[in-house]
């Protein structure tokens, strides 16, 4: 099977800071794939290559086979949509806001939807549950409500990627699952390629298939795969600094991570520090 | 869709009767009092009556001028506040008419319309501008994106600048010449030259006519310069065009009126509310609108305190800055 996004040995540097270095990894069709990291570790860097707003100095992107540095924003609009982590709230009607996922697939010197794309964005606005708000202003609308609406414009690119920046960031739990939940279903029904930067690690391990952690220290990839390989207890202290432990989720058998307070637990003989780690 | 086609239709045929209204107004007001019921009978008449000169030779030119100026400032307005996502940024406010008043100005002085011919007026103020654009935009540029309220800051600083130099040109320049720049700085329409009418006609509606084809690139870009291109959108390229028609548009109504404040503010919010931010409908209401708003406050300037005429700019500027107040603290202002 064909990759639809293939990273290879990506190097990014700012202001002679290394950010990504070597960074290599594979999504391939149907896979919801979640990247996490700790903060400044260049999760939003990496987003930002595939993406192709910015360059990287060495490596190479490929989306479905096509190199992505010979691909024009349009055509790598109709291959990949992204929702942001903050969305700009204009004063837009949300019907408008998501029939703006259709743009890149407008002729020269169209100004006007056709029948076509009018469907195609309220098929996504059903979708995801945003038929309702259709005549309110995205100004006007709450924070988890603008991200559906985001992702009922995203998805009316109809693309083969779907890349979210922690789309779940500012949210209530209830929101979280529902987005989450989305698109999880989404993925299911529209056999969707999923590329999310996450936060939250226990979201991470309970919806994504695979997961890719970023080292800040070095701005590798520390390891990549199946959640109850990747989140170690190791390597979360290795990475993040901080001591957790990790048990199965009653309910989903994913791994479930629980931070430990160190203070309030120091003579609890199950939890055991390092001599050389800094407190 | 077809809803929305029929809502855009009716505003445009509103706009244009407005347009047409105002103009109808401003033939028949002035010293000379010609009734309504008499210019067909004038214009039958031929170019032998008094009426018919008074009506076509210098009231009709006058209207022409405001409406193209009108047209082109609003849109210039409109492009701005549409890729800065900011309902403040204006070509005044930016400095961009400050920087084509220094480039008018400095024609003045150096003559090189004697060398040129009459383009020389609109040319130095597309030149003024397009350096003053220039130096906003680079001056704020961080990374990919542009801050926009630092450059509100830079834009009016150099508007300073910019006034300032003029005031140097203006000492240092000899009598003949500082009532030249004094007459046009104040703002008016009283443009004797046909030609530079014909060609800020013309400019202004080939403005209206290029910024169409990046109306849906100014939809996305309302989203912001990351969600614009993630939808295709080239926003470099669009920006660099844009920037560049508001310039022109900017130095042409700058050299062929003088410095005309707030109509690029205030007719685009007031359009926008009507319409929504859809450039598709904003950038023609925007036009029709600037058109209608400068000619009726041309007719103000000429009645309010007859036989003498007040400069248009002090019109817009009243009744633009007490609009936009009233505005303010009516609805919050979004784009």
């Amino acid at each position: 099977m064909k990759p639809v996004l293939e990273v290879s040995h990506i190097h990014f540097r700012y202001k002679k800071k290394v950010i990504l270095k070597d960074i290599s990894f594979c999504i391939y069709p149907g896979e919801f794939v979640a990247v996490i990291g700790p903060n400044g570790c260049g999760k939003t860097t990496l987003i930002k290559t595939i993406l192709n707003s910015i360059q990287p100095e060495t490596g190479m992107i490929r989306i479905k086979g096509h190199e992505l540095s010979h691909l024009s924003n349009r055509a790598l609009a109709r291959y990949v949509a992204v929702v942001m982590q903050t969305i700009n709230p204009a004063a837009m009607t949300v019907r408008q806001y998501v029939q703006l996922g259709r743009l890149p697939f407008f002729e020269k010197y169209q100004f006007f939807e056709t029948r076509k794309d009018e469907e195609i964005a309220e098929k996504y606005m059903r979708l995801t549950g945003v038929v309702p708000l259709a005549d309110a202003r995205i100004n006007e609308i709450s924070g988890g409500e603008l991200q559906l609406a985001s992702i009922a414009r995203a998805l009316t690119q109809e693309p083969t990627l779907l890349v979210l920046d922690e789309p779940t960031s500012h949210l209530d739990i209830t929101h979280q699952a529902r987005i989450l939940e989305l698109i999880n279903t989404l993925k299911r029904d529209l056999s969707l390629t999923v590329l999310m930067v996450l936060h939250d690690l226990n979201l991470a391990a309970e919806y994504s298939d695979r997961l890719v952690l970023l080292n800040k220290q070095n701005g590798r990839v520390f390891s990549t795969g199946r959640p109850e390989t990747v989140l170690t207890e190791n390597a979360i202290q290795t990475v993040y600094h901080t001591r957790v432990k990790i048990q199965p989720n009653p309910v989903s058998k994913k791994p479930w991570i629980f931070l430990v307070n160190q203070q309030a637990n120091e003579n609890d003989p199950r939890i055991k520090r390092n001599e050389d780690e800094p407190l | 869709m077809n809803d929305k086609i029929r809502q855009w239709s009716l505003i445009l045929v509103g706009l244009s009767g407005l347009v047409l209204a105002v103009g109808i107004l401003a033939l028949c007001t002035g010293s000379a009092g010609i009734d309504i019921k008499t210019i067909p009978r004038i214009l039958l008449q031929g170019r032998d009556t008094a009426e018919y000169s008074i009506l076509m030779g210098i009231r009709l030119p006058r209207i022409l001028l405001g409406m193209a100026v009108g047209g082109a400032l609003s849109l210039a307005g409109t492009l701005l506040q549409g890729m800065f996502r900011n309902p403040l940024v204006e070509p005044y406010t930016l400095g961009i008419s400050g920087g084509a008043s220094l480039g008018v100005c400095m024609n003045i002085l150096f003559k090189f319309h004697a060398v040129i011919g009459i383009i020389a007026y609109p040319l130095s103020g597309f030149l003024g501008a397009s350096l003053v654009i220039f130096l906003v935009y680079n001056l704020n540029r961080r990374t990919q994106s542009v801050q926009s309220n630092r450059m509100l800051l830079t834009g009016v600083m150099i508007s300073y600048v910019a006034s300032s130099l003029v005031m140097l040109l203006m000492a240092l320049s000899k009598s003949d010449d500082l009532q030249n720049i004094v007459l046009w700085i104040m703002g008016t329409l009283d443009e004797p030259n046909l030609n530079l009418i014909k060609f800020a006609c013309a400019g202004s509606v080939a403005g209206l006519f290029i910024s169409y084809f990046f109306c849906m690139d100014l939809n996305a870009l309302l989203l912001g310069e990351e969600e614009a291109a993630s939808l295709g959108i080239n926003t470099t390229r669009t920006k660099k065009i844009l920037f560049i028609t508001a310039s022109f548009l900017t130095g042409l109504s700058v050299a062929v009126a003088g410095i005309i404040m707030f109509v690029g503010l205030i007719v685009p919010h007031f359009v926008r509310m009507m319409t929504g931010p859809d450039h598709r409908i904003l950038l023609a209401g925007s036009f029709l609108a600037g058109a209608a708003f400068l000619t009726l406050s041309d007719v103000i300037a000429r009645v309010i305190i007859a036989p003498l005429e007040l400069p248009v700019g002090v019109i817009t500027g009243i009744i633009g800055g007490v609009m936009f107040i009233w505005a303010l603290s009516r609805k919050q202002v979004t784009l």
